[in-house]
C-alpha cells in the first residue's frame, strides 16, 4: 500500500487550486496538486470574457472602486451573499490582477486617443487620456455600474491559467495529473488528506497531508445541457459531502448563462453583449429593452435568462429541428472588433454553427439558448476558506460556498474569485498547514485505502445489473427538466423522488469492462452515485426553498421572501441515507453593510420585506451621515459599518490613477 | 439520408503489457451520422452504446483546452471541433505519435508539456519587487497584443505530432517549446537576454534542430505563426557569440 505525505494537498488544478498551491509553496510548504487532467486543460481555461477588478483605469471605468464593486456584487447576489466575504474579495481583486500582470498575463491595454465602441447599438467615440496609455483596459459586463471586466481578448481564462500554472512550476509545486481524489481521509472531525485513484494504472493510494484544499470547480455535468467541461462532475464536492461532516451551502443556487451556442452548449462570452452585441427574436426584434428598459441586454444573468425563456414562451423564439432558440447579434460591432476582441467566439461560431458572426445582418446571427453555467453553491466554508465542521478541510473557487455570489453571480466575478480566493484562502490554508501536525494512525489511513480497493473490485465483479450510462443520462434529463431556470413544487417533488430511485439503482451497476486500470466505465460507476447525491442536494434544497431569489426561481413562489428565507441552505449526507439532511444558517441583517433592498429589476413589490432591513438601513444612514460630517474617509466609514478580517498585505489601500 | 460511418480506432492498452497476448489492433465501429456530429459526439456515442472500454480524452469539447488532439485520417487535429460531415465515410483514428500512450486514443501530453515548460523556464524572470497595491507597469498596447498572440498556444501537441524533427530526435523541444521562448522574449516583464535563451535552446535539440518542414504551422489549430517565430528566434540566437 502506498502512502504519500505532503504539507499541503490541493485537489483540483484549475485557477483556484493552483493559486492556492502557489500560496502554500511561497511559504515553503511541500505542496501537491492533484488533477484529473493536465492542469492547463482545466475548465478555468474556458473563461472567455474577463475578470472583474476595480482598477478604474479606462474612461468608462473612472470612479470605480471597491465600494462600487461591492455594491454591484451584493445586489447581484440578491442579498444572498456573505457581505464580509464580498468585502474581502473586492479589496483583493485589484491586487490579484496586478500580480497576474507581473506574472505575464498579457492583459489588453488602453491606447491613448479616440476609439470607437458600440453602446446601446450606437457607435460612440471614447477618448482615453495620455496618462492611461498602457494601463490595463476593461470592458462592460452585466450587472455592473462601471466597465470593470479586465480581459485578454476573449481568452482571459486561458492566459490566466497558463500564468498561474507556470508560476506553480517555477515554485516546484508537485503537480500530479490524471489522479482523482475519491474520498477524504478524516478522523474525529479533522481532515488528513485524500484517497486517490491513479486514472492510468488504477492504483489506489493515500495522500496524507496537514491540510487539504478542494478546488474542483462546479457540478454542471449533473445537467443535460451545460457550458461546463466534461470533467465538471462535482466529485470534489461529493467527497466532502460523503464525509458526513462537511456541509454544502446553497446547492440550489445554479446559474444559467444566457448565450451558449445552441444546441451544442458551447459558451459565447458575456463579453459579446458587454461589447455591444444584442439579443434578437424570430422577427429580428431586440426584445430585452422591452423587459428591462434600464439594463437591457446587460441585466444580471439570471434576469436575462428568465426574460429569454419568457419571450420564447410567448412564441417569439426561432423554431429549429433541435427546439426553440433566440439570436445573438454581434455583427453590429463590426468585423475588425470581432476579429480582435472576440476571436474565439468567431471560431466557435464557425466550427460549431457554420456561421461567421461578423457577417452583417441575419446571416451572422448566432443561435443561443440559456444553459446551465455556474454553481453558486458548494462546500460551505468560513471566510478563511475552512469548513466550519471539518477541521483542516479548505475549499476555494467554484467548488466552495465561500459565498460572495449568493444566489446569482455576476459575470467576470468567478474567474476573479478563483485567483482572489486562491490568494486569501490559500494563505489561511498555508498557515493552517504550518501550524498543525499530522497525528493520525496509519491503521486508520489503511482502513480508508482497503475500503476503496475492495469497492473497486466489487464494482467490476458484478455480471448483471444496471447500465451506468443510462442512469447518468436520466439524472441529467431530470435536472434539466425539473430543476432548471423555472422551478415549481410539483416538478421538484418529481425530481427528488426520481433521483432517489436512481440513486438506489446506481448502487447496483454492472460494469462490462472488467479491468481496474484505465477504464472509463469504471470511473462512471463510482462517480455517478456521487453525482446523484450532489443532484439530490440541489433538487431537495430547491424544493424546500419556497421563494424566488437570484437564479432560484419558483413559479409557485415568485417573491423574494426576506422575512422567512434570508438564510443559507446547508446540506449534509449521513452514511446510509437516501436523502440529504437540510438545515439553515441565518444571514444577520443587523451586521450587513447594505441591508436588503430592491435590486432594480422587474416590479418593485415582488419582495416580502424583513422588518429588520429598515431598522438596519436607518442605522447605516445615521452612521454614514455622522461620519461624513466629521470628515471621515470612505475606508473609515466602511470599517465602522461592517468590519472585516483580511490578511494585512491584501487589506492595504489600492492605489489608482489620480490618487494622491 | 444519414450516412453510416465506419470509425476505425487503433486499440492498445500498455497497462496490460505483462499479458503477452495483448497486441495493438484496429476496432471498427459503425454508427449513423447525425446532423453537426463531431468526433467528440461520435466517440461518446460509441462508448455509451457499443464499447464502454474505449479510452479517449475530452475536456472542454469547444476547441479551447487542447486535450482531444488525435490523428484523424492521418492528420493531427482537435477531435472536438472536427465535424464528421467534412470527412469520408471511413474515419481512421489513431493516438498522437511521440507522446507516451496511456490507452487507445489517450496520450500523456501533461507530463511532456510540464517538462517542456520547465526546460524553457516558461515563466517571467524578473528581479523587480512588485507592489501589487500600486498601479501596474504600463505596457504598449501593441506589445501586449503581440505577447497574447503567442500566449494563445493550448499545448494540444498537434505541432509536436506533425513534426519530422521530433520523430527523429527524441529530445527536440518542438514548436510548442520554441514558441514559448519567443513569447517570453517579447514580453517586457521578462528580463532574460538572448544569451539566456541561447543557454536554454541554442542547440540541435532546440532552435537549430528545426528542419523547417512546416508540419507545426500546418497543423496548429490556433493558427499560431510558429515558423516565422522559429526563424526569428533562430536568427537572433545565431548572433550569440558565446564566451
Amino acid at each position: 500500500m502506498k502512502i504519500k505525505y505532503c504539507d499541503a494537498l490541493v485537489i483540483g488544478g484549475g485557477l483556484a487550486g493552483l493559486r492556492a498551491a502557489v500560496a502554500a509553496a511561497q511559504k515553503g510548504l511541500s505542496t501537491t496538486v492533484l488533477s484529473l487532467v493536465p492542469v492547463k486543460r482545466s475548465h478555468s481555461a474556458a473563461a472567455q470574457g474577463g475578470m472583474q477588478a476595480s482598477l478604474g483605469n479606462a474612461k468608462m471605468s473612472e470612479g470605480d472602486n471597491e465600494d462600487v464593486h461591492f455594491t454591484d456584487t451584493v445586489k447581484g447576489s440578491d442579498w444572498g451573499c456573505d457581505q464580509e466575504v464580498a468585502r474581502m474579495f473586492v479589496t483583493t481583486a485589484p491586487k490579484a490582477i496586478r500580480e497576474l500582470a507581473s506574472w505575464g498575463v498579457p492583459w489588453t491595454r488602453i491606447k491613448r486617443g479616440n476609439h470607437e465602441a458600440v453602446i446601446n447599438t450606437k457607435r460612440t467615440t471614447i477618448f482615453e487620456d495620455n496618462d492611461k496609455h498602457g494601463l490595463i483596459n476593461s470592458r462592460d459586463f452585466g450587472g455592473t455600474k462601471k466597465w470593470r471586466t479586465c480581459y485578454t481578448s476573449d481568452a482571459t481564462g486561458h492566459t490566466m491559467l497558463f500564468a498561474v500554472a507556470n508560476e506553480s512550476l517555477r515554485l516546484n509545486v508537485n503537480i500530479e495529473d490524471r489522479k482523482e481524489a475519491i474520498a477524504l481521509i478524516h478522523h474525529e472531525n479533522r481532515c488528513y488528506g485524500a484517497i486517490v485513484r491513479d486514472l492510468i494504472t488504477g492504483e489506489i493510494a493515500a495522500y496524507v497531508s496537514k491540510g487539504t484544499l478542494i478546488a474542483t470547480g462546479g457540478y454542471g455535468r449533473i445537467y443535460e445541457i451545460t457550458t461546463n467541461a466534461v470533467i465538471c462532475e462535482g466529485i470534489g464536492t461529493a467527497i466532502a459531502l460523503e464525509t458526513g461532516i462537511a456541509k454544502l451551502g446553497n446547492m440550489e443556487a445554479v446559474q444559467f448563462h444566457p448565450t451558449p451556442l445552441f444546441p451544442s452548449g458551447i459558451l459565447l462570452t458575456e463579453g459579446c453583449r458587454g461589447d455591444g452585441g444584442v439579443l434578437r427574436d424570430k422577427d429580428g426584434h431586440r426584445f430585452m429593452p422591452d423587459y428591462e428598459p434600464e439594463k437591457k441586454d446587460l441585466a444580471s444573468r439570471d434576469v436575462v435568462s428568465r426574460r429569454m425563456m419568457e419571450h420564447m414562451r410567448k412564441g417569439k423564439g426561432v423554431e429549429s429541428p433541435y427546439g426553440t432558440h433566440l439570436w445573438l447579434d454581434i455583427s453590429i460591432l463590426g468585423r475588425e472588433h470581432i476579429e480582435k476582441n472576440l476571436r474565439d467566439v468567431q471560431e466557435i461560431c464557425e466550427y460549431f454553427a457554420g456561421i461567421d458572426p461578423a457577417d452583417e445582418g441575419r446571416k451572422g446571427w448566432a443561435p443561443v439558448h440559456p444553459m446551465q453555467h455556474y454553481s453558486m453553491g458548494g462546500i460551505r466554508t468560513k471566510p478563511t476558506g475552512e469548513s466550519p465542521t471539518l477541521k483542516g478541510l479548505f475549499s476555494a473557487g467554484e467548488a466552495a460556498c465561500w459565498d460572495m455570489h449568493g444566489f446569482n453571480r455576476l459575470g467576470g466575478n468567478s474567474v476573479s474569485e478563483t485567483v482572489v480566493a486562491g490568494m486569501i484562502v490559500g494563505n489561511y490554508f498555508a498557515d493552517f498547514c504550518i501550524e498543525n501536525q499530522i497525528d493520525i494512525k496509519t491503521e486508520i489511513i489503511e482502513k480508508f485505502v482497503f475500503e476503496k480497493e475492495a469497492y473497486m473490485k466489487e464494482l467490476v465483479s458484478k455480471d448483471t445489473g444496471e447500465d451506468v450510462f443510462r442512469i447518468k443520462n436520466r439524472m441529467k434529463r431530470i435536472m434539466q427538466e425539473y430543476v432548471g431556470i423555472f422551478r415549481d413544487g410539483e416538478g421538484l417533488e418529481k425530481a427528488v423522488s426520481e433521483l432517489e430511485q436512481l440513486y438506489v439503482k446506481s448502487k447496483n451497476v454492472a460494469v462490462k469492462n472488467k479491468q481496474l486500470s484505465a477504464n472509463p466505465e469504471l470511473e462512471e460507476a463510482y462517480r455517478v452515485p456521487m453525482m446523484l447525491k450532489v443532484a439530490l442536494c440541489v433538487a431537495k434544497g430547491a424544493l424546500d426553498r419556497t421563494e424566488s431569489r437570484g437564479a432560484h426561481t419558483r413559479e409557485d413562489y415568485p417573491k423574494r421572501d426576506d422575512a422567512n428565507w434570508l438564510k443559507r441552505t446547508l446540506t449534509s449526507w449521513k452514511e446510509g441515507d437516501l436523502m440529504p439532511t437540510v438545515e439553515y444558517e441565518p444571514l444577520d441583517i443587523m451586521k450587513m453593510e447594505i441591508p436588503p433592498g430592491f435590486r432594480g429589476y422587474g416590479a418593485k413589490g415582488n419582495l416580502i420585506e424583513n422588518p429588520q432591513s429598515a431598522i438596519r438601513q436607518q442605522e447605516v444612514d445615521e452612521i454614514r451621515e455622522k461620519m461624513e460630517s466629521e470628515g471621515k474617509d470612505r475606508y473609515e466609514i466602511q470599517e465602522a459599518l461592517m468590519p472585516f478580517e483580511l490578511q494585512s498585505e491584501y487589506k492595504r489601500v489600492n492605489i489608482r490613477l489620480g490618487d494622491k | 439520408m444519414a450516412r453510416e460511418l465506419t470509425i476505425k480506432v487503433l486499440r492498445y492498452d500498455p497497462q496490460q503489457k505483462s499479458n503477452g497476448s495483448v497486441k495493438a489492433y484496429f476496432q471498427e465501429y459503425k454508427i449513423k451520422e447525425a446532423d453537426s456530429m463531431t468526433i467528440y459526439l461520435a466517440l461518446t456515442q460509441i462508448r455509451e452504446t457499443l464499447d464502454a472500454g474505449l479510452s479517449f480524452d475530452f475536456v472542454c469539447r469547444a476547441g479551447i483546452c487542447g486535450s482531444c488532439a488525435m490523428m484523424i485520417n492521418g492528420r493531427p487535429k482537435l477531435a472536438c471541433r472536427t465535424l464528421t460531415k467534412d470527412l469520408p465515410n471511413e474515419i481512421i483514428l489513431l493516438p498522437l505519435p511521440t507522446f507516451n500512450l496511456i490507452k487507445d486514443l489517450s496520450v500523456n501530453t501533461g507530463v511532456w508539456m510540464d517538462a517542456m515548460s520547465k526546460r524553457v523556464e516558461s515563466w517571467i524572470h524578473s528581479s523587480k519587487e512588485i507592489d501589487i497595491a500600486n498601479i501596474e507597469e504600463p505596457v504598449e498596447p501593441e506589445v501586449a497584443d503581440a505577447v497574447f498572440e503567442l500566449d494563445r498556444c493550448i499545448e494540444c501537441g498537434c505541432c509536436v505530432a506533425g513534426c519530422g524533427t521530433k520523430l527523429i530526435k527524441e529530445d527536440f523541444v518542438g514548436a510548442v517549446g520554441l514558441n514559448r521562448v519567443a513569447r517570453f522574449e517579447c514580453d517586457p516583464h521578462d528580463e532574460r537576454t538572448i544569451d539566456d535563451y541561447y543557454e536554454l535552446v541554442g542547440d540541435d535539440n532546440g532552435i537549430f534542430g528545426c528542419m523547417t518542414l512546416l508540419g507545426c504551422e500546418d497543423t496548429c489549430p490556433k493558427h499560431l505563426p510558429l515558423q516565422n517565430k522559429i526563424a526569428y528566434m533562430r536568427r537572433k540566437l545565431a548572433t550569440v557569440q558565446g564566451s
